[in-house]
């Protein structure tokens, strides 16, 4: 630790006592179920209501069923939890307020558009590690159906889609953070740490085209990824994987592009959940996978599984957002961006 | 010597400013250092690495299909005739079935598919007309009758009627003043 504790460089901070995460739940929908990452997923349900009467009560209940999940994972109940930190694309938030209303736990709810889960994850560490809290629950969700409602059009209408436009995911990621003081039940498997966050700013190069939002957010991306590289000293190689949120192919191409001109080659060990998510030729997603939901249920189903495994062992988790709304956009602004690095690390499996 | 020296640099900087024209690289984006030229050059460089959709095989779909519609719109017109009625009333039935059949598929959840497919052959007909209005109503069904359905049921066709009427509004009065004037 420095003079400067828990601060380092610009934008980063670095965790003396890095949180575990304890549990995960990933729910999907039918179409994530049929992708690529399909069979890493606690959850997949073919009703794309949830069993609810509308498409936002479709996202509660959703949100609901992915926190139960995890704690229950986790090996706690509700009341062990002393902060939720939750967000999700609608309106004020409804999805997050009306879906985990009844697990009775302290909340903050945020908002980062499709990076909700990265910020999420920042905050829920820096409260472990400030020691504000042994437990704590990070969750977001996004649904197709509420999406569409919230900031295109009706499902029903016919309209086409550009090549560049991504689909919304229908899923809902919710991580269980620990400080290691917690009295968890520790299982024999390794466990991944939250060892340093870096946050990104609004990143705003002047694009207009909500549909091409790939390249509303590639800037943003860019920036975090930079910043925590010289915040923490370190290079592209210092990570087994640079994982960003929902850049899709086209974003994700750029910002290969971009970290190229700085002087960082990316492109071996970077991967974008938005790009993988689906099969894109099959499934019709033209540049992939976008939403809070997309790199959340990534990450709970597919990234957390490879880590502890093994096979990665260090992993910035960059989830990216486009901060627009339907208001801003038929005013004429552009489309800016923001991004959350979050600094993951295995941990060597130990058995008691 | 050094007249040739400078002539020599403009040349190449009038090569250079040409390659820029042909295509923008990210280099040129990133060490922008004044923010308005930054965004341009960083859209340009977007618009030249998204990839579109061939317009004209778009156009050929959109032209096929949309044509498709007007036969079957004659072919229900031309049936209507054929059971007795007058040509006016057979336009009017024709009218009211063509858009049935929209509402019908876009309640099924087909219409959207077609409209991916074909583009503006389905939206350019009245049944693209009745799948903005049927869509409208089912997505906000849940709002209740009144700020769901009622308040937003032409959130798409509203700016279509309120522009289509006064358009022809504007065109009736051009042509009174036509008229009052003797050109017509």
């Amino acid at each position: 630790m420095t003079e400067r504790g828990k601060q380092i460089g610009m934008r980063s901070a670095v965790f003396e006592d890095p949180p575990y995460i304890i549990g995960n739940s990933s729910v999907a929908g039918e179409k994530e179920g049929n992708g690529a990452f399909g069979r890493y997923y606690d959850m997949i349900e073919t009703d794309p209501m949830f069993g609810a009467k509308s498409w936002e009560e479709a996202e509660s209940r959703m949100q609901h069923i992915s926190a139960d999940i995890a704690i229950k994972k986790a090996g706690l109940e509700p009341q062990d939890i002393r902060y939720l930190i939750a967000g999700d694309l609608l309106g004020q938030l409804i999805a997050t307020s009306f879906g985990i209303m009844n697990l009775n736990i302290p909340m903050f709810g945020v908002y980062g558009a499709c990076s909700t889960m990265g910020e999420s994850m920042a905050i829920a560490s820096m409260l472990v590690d400030g020691g504000y809290s042994d437990y704590i629950i990070a969750l977001t969700s996004s649904h197709f159906a509420s999406a569409e409602k919230e900031f295109r059009f009706p499902l029903a209408y016919g309209n086409q889609h550009p090549l560049s436009s991504s689909w919304t995911v229908t899923g809902s990621g919710a991580v269980v953070l620990a400080s290691s003081k917690g009295k968890w039940v520790r299982k024999e498997t390794s466990y991944v740490r939250i060892v340093g966050i870096t946050t990104g700013t609004i990143t705003d190069y002047g694009i207009k085209d909500s549909m091409n939002m790939g390249a509303c957010m590639a800037p943003a991306a860019c920036g975090a990824i930079l910043s925590n590289f010289k915040d923490f000293g370190i290079g592209p190689d210092y990570y087994d994987k640079i994982i960003t949120g929902d850049l899709g192919i086209i974003g994700q191409q750029i910002l290969a592009d971009m970290m190229k001109g700085f002087g960082y080659d990316i492109s071996g060990r970077q991967m974008d959940c938005g790009t993988e998510i689906y099969h894109n030729d099959i499934q019709e997603t033209n540049a992939g996978g976008s939403g809070c939901g997309c790199c959340a249920i990534t990450l709970c189903g597919y990234i957390l599984n490879k880590m502890r495994k093994g096979t990665w062992k260090r992993v910035l988790f960059v989830p990216t957002g486009a901060l627009l709304s339907k208001v801003s956009f038929h005013q004429g602004n552009s489309v800016p961006g923001i991004a959350h690095a979050v600094m993951m690390q295995a941990e060597e499996s130990v058995s008691y | 010597m050094q007249d040739r020296g400078k002539c020599g640099t403009a040349k190449d900087t009038g090569q250079e400013e040409e390659m820029e024209k042909d295509k923008m690289d990210i280099g040129q984006v990133i060490s922008e250092t004044d923010s308005v030229k930054r965004d341009e050059k960083y859209n340009q460089y977007v618009k030249e690495n998204t990839p579109k959709k061939s317009w004209l095989w778009n156009l050929c779909k959109a032209f096929i299909v949309g044509g498709l519609i007007c036969v079957l719109g004659q072919a229900i017109h031309t049936w209507y005739m054929s059971l007795g009625f007058d040509k006016e009333t057979a336009a009017l039935y024709n009218t009211v079935t063509l858009i049935l059949i929209s509402v019908l598929l876009t309640g099924f959840n087909l219409y959207p598919k077609l409209a991916e497919f074909c583009g503006a052959g389905t939206l350019v007909p009245i049944t693209g007309f009745a799948n903005s209005i049927a869509s409208a109503a089912i997505e906000f069904k849940k709002e209740g009758q009144v700020f769901g359905v009622g308040s937003q049921i032409f959130t798409i066709a509203g700016p279509v009627i309120l522009y289509g009427l006064f358009s022809s509004w504007l065109l009736g009065l051009i042509y009174w003043l036509c008229r009052i004037s003797g050109i017509l």
